[in-house]
């Protein structure tokens, strides 16, 4: 990342106006009490944007249990479920066993890797639109700008005296606040039962104990994080802001001030000459939008969750002034540097990080893909008895015991061919089971089969000879082995 | 506060200490945090309830007893409930395998999946916790404890027999006890040590383990046909009437070693295998004899022997 200061020093003589950036790296003091951030609320394509973001996002968090998706008779018809009582991930038409976790493993790389791109490309649009921390404050924010008006009024309101309208319009904020909480809780344990039968059974008090306390975790979590923590989750207790310095790079876009553009900055009174200084005129519309209580001009910054507030906030003041917009704007600290040289500016989106990212991102979801369509739904295990190694029958015979588990992953209940390959002379028994009958397994079941080889003593050649059992489903075609072997003693 | 005046503050911390003193070293009295100390004083508040509520204080020396509270709370009851509730839960299982034995026995149970994994499931349980003692934990045996997995059985090893050897035991209390006795040959002094060690040999001969001996075959042959032929049989394959080990199989119970059988000849083994009749009920014998069945050398009916015979000679298990 790119560290040069470019802290431009303050044109004199300029009052500065009543916003400050409170949460700026070189003011706050480390012990110091939170100074509270009233972000001002802006009009503009990046808000409303943020808007339908938002409105998409919370969106598919509450429909989403509640799509429904067939899977036939014998298996849950909700599209997305966590279904930890019979160990099952649906996802549409994913079905995952616990065995193949690493399906989530490779979703969560490949969503790493997108997250890089998108880092290397736009900056942080991850934290400023989608992350779900600046989604729920940004709703939060809403909410108290609802009850208590915008950023001048909150901030008298909060120095005002006890009132009883004050204490109307926090107790209202505070009820608001923790219906949302108590919705994202709810709607969070839905992913993990049936969401039509848990909203009844939550109702009347028959759900299992774990939704109950899942609910009022996620309603604290999300009530204390949106509510009343905010900027301060992304500055102290998120990884994200350290680590995503490492995915970009001087050509990567990213919500800044255009220094060349706007420097010396000062007070502009209408009719004034735009000669010889800059077209910042220090309004400070943008530190009184950021709801992370920084100042953008004081360059890229480890706070700055890249939410392009600002950008609106200036726009509409470049407007007014009638200067051109985009004094602060996606820009590449390249770019400010280019211009500052008087060079043009150039913009480079294949890049050898971004091709590097793109291109692994890509073999990652080809790896997965392919993992997917060739999943089979027969698998087959087999445990050999180790208590007895093997057991001696009467006529020198050795018998082994073995646990078959045959896992039908498919949706019907299906009849099973097992076989066993190694020597010829092997006598093959499966417990409960007649002779050169099918084994059935239910739909969607595991189930274990007690199979016992024997080996007459003139057809035992070694100590321990390798054993493939077989498990073949006539119908489909469909076929799985696994390898084990045979004891027989030291001879 | 007469105190105050007497307040020491550290000069590099400005923390007061506690006054106490050790070679010049000073303690800081840094308090505890306010949220600790009220956690404790609450801890202390609870301990109090609790004490009213639930038994607590152990009655004084050389008294019997204790205070048992007011809520009358035993947990030896609640386990005694958790078990009872656990035996009901299970009452249809064990009453449907209970029915199926009855019935038809373990071809029933086998050819019922479900009931097939409650038995052996039931089974496996109760072996754990009793039989496996002895027998170990696979049944696999030891010297002296018959292996239950193999086709060799003293007593008989269908469902039926299997189940009343559980019941009845072996040289056990019971009136009904499958019992026999081996005599002790050189203990009671009824042979010669040449003699037994003769009788070893021809045993040994017989089983295949060694090349004939001269003794074995005169002195040994004879002895064997007078005094073993009546129980273990003139071909020495043993008899199930009497509980007398086939000599001529591979198994052992009592080792193949010389000097194993020559003890066992000297001794006489009396093993004993409880009734297990009087400490179980009749359900956990069912599900234990279907296990001890099924771990792989159970025999079949006689009923039931002919038809598997029929169609897989490779089962012909244990004759």
């Amino acid at each position: 990342m790119n560290l040069i200061d470019r802290r431009p020093q303050m044109a004199p003589g300029i009052a500065r106006s009543d916003a400050e950036a409170v949460n700026d790296k070189d003011t706050r003091e480390l012990y110091q009490k939170r100074e509270p951030i009233y972000p001002k609320l802006v009009k503009g394509p990046f808000r409303r944007f943020k808007w339908i973001f938002m409105a998409l996002a919370l969106g598919l968090y509450y429909v989403l249990p509640f799509v429904r998706w067939d899977r036939g008779p014998n298996a849950p018809d909700q599209a997305v479920l966590v279904d930890f009582a019979n160990a099952r991930f649906y996802f549409f038409f994913i079905e995952i066993w616990p065995q193949e976790v690493y399906y989530i493993t490779g979703l969560l790389i490949l969503a790493a890797l997108l997250l890089f791109l998108a880092t290397a490309l736009f900056g942080r649009v991850w934290c400023g639109y989608a992350c779900p921390q600046t989604v729920w404050t940004d709703l939060f924010i809403a909410v108290e700008r609802f009850f208590e008006g915008d950023r001048n009024k909150r901030m008298k309101l909060d120095k005002a005296p006890r009132s009883f309208d004050k204490a109307r319009k926090k107790i209202s904020k505070h009820a608001v606040w923790l219906v949302i909480a108590a919705a994202t809780g709810g709607a969070w344990i839905l992913y993990f039962y049936d969401a039509f039968d848990l909203v009844e059974n939550f109702l009347t008090g028959e759900a299992a104990l774990t939704s109950y306390v899942f609910f009022v975790l996620l309603t604290f979590t999300t009530y204390t994080l949106a509510g009343t923590m905010r900027e301060q989750v992304c500055t102290y207790m998120c990884p994200w802001p350290r680590i995503q310095a490492a995915m970009t790079d001087r050509e990567a876009l990213n919500v800044a001030y255009r220094v060349d553009r706007g420097e010396p900055r000062g007070a502009h009174k209408a009719g004034d000459s735009w000669e010889g200084r800059g077209d910042c005129i220090d309004c400070k519309a943008c530190v009184a939008a950021c709801p992370m209580g920084i100042d953008i001009r004081n360059g890229p910054q480890l706070e700055c969750i890249g939410c392009a507030l600002c950008i609106d906030a200036c726009n509409d003041i470049m407007d007014k002034v009638g200067r051109p917009r985009g004094l602060i704007a996606y820009e590449t600290d390249d770019n400010i540097d280019r211009r500052l040289k008087g060079e043009t500016p150039r913009y480079r989106f294949i890049r050898v990080r971004t091709l590097y990212y793109g291109i692994t991102a890509l073999i990652v979801a080809g790896i997965m893909l392919a993992g997917l369509l060739n999943r089979t739904e027969l698998e087959l295990n087999a445990d050999r008895d180790r208590n007895p190694n093997y057991v001696m029958l009467s006529d020198g015979s050795v018998r082994n015991g073995y646990t078959v588990k045959v896992l039908n992953k498919a949706g019907t209940e299906r009849d099973f061919v097992l076989s066993v390959e190694g020597n010829p002379a092997f006598d093959v028994r499966v417990l409960g089971e007649e002779t050169g009958e099918t084994l059935t397994v239910d739909a969607d079941e595991t189930r274990d089969f007690r199979v016992f080889l024997t080996l007459p003593p003139g057809a035992i050649d070694s100590a321990s000879e390798p054993v493939t059992f077989v498990v073949e489903d006539p119908a489909s075609g469909e076929r799985a082995e696994t390898q084990t072997v045979f004891q027989a003693g030291g001879r | 506060m007469a105190e105050t005046d007497k307040k020491d503050i550290d000069a590099h911390t400005g923390v007061e200490t506690t006054g106490h003193e050790w070679d010049g070293i000073k303690e800081l009295n840094n308090p505890l945090p306010r949220w600790w100390l009220w956690v404790f004083y609450a801890s202390i508040v609870w301990s109090v309830i609790y004490m009213i509520f639930m038994p607590a204080i152990p009655a004084l020396p050389g008294m019997q007893g204790y205070t048992p509270g007011l809520r009358d709370h035993t947990e030896r009851e609640n386990v005694h409930n958790a078990l009872a509730d656990l035996q009901t839960a299970r009452e249809p299982q064990f009453e449907r395998l209970q029915q199926a034995a009855a019935e038809g026995g373990i071809e029933a149970i086998e050819a019922d999946p479900e009931l097939l994994r409650f038995a052996l499931a039931a089974g496996d349980s109760a072996f754990g916790d009793n039989c496996a003692t002895c027998h170990g934990e696979g049944g696999q045996g030891a010297i002296g404890y018959p292996n239950l997995n193999d086709d060799i059985w003293l007593w008989g090893g269908t469902f039926d027999e299997i189940r009343h050897t559980l019941e009845v035991g072996i040289r056990s209390d019971h009136p009904e006890a499958r019992y026999s006795q081996m005599p002790a040959y050189g203990a009671d002094g009824l042979l010669e040590r040449q003699e037994i060690n003769a009788v070893a040999d021809h045993v040994m001969t017989l089983a295949g383990l060694i090349e004939p001996t001269e003794a074995g075959e005169t002195t040994g042959a004879e002895i064997y046909e007078f005094q073993c032929a009546a129980c273990h049989g003139v071909d020495a394959t043993g008899d199930r009437m009497v509980g007398a080990p086939n000599l001529v199989d591979n198994y052992w119970l009592y080792g193949s070693e010389r000097e194993q059988i020559v003890n066992s000849i000297w001794r006489g083994p009396f093993g004993v295998m409880p009734n297990w009749g009087e400490r179980l009920n009749d359900p956990t014998i069912t599900a234990l004899a279907a296990y001890v069945y099924l771990l792989g050398g159970g025999e079949p009916d006689e009923f039931a022997e002919a038809a598997l015979l029929d169609r897989d000679p490779g089962g012909e298990a244990g004759q």
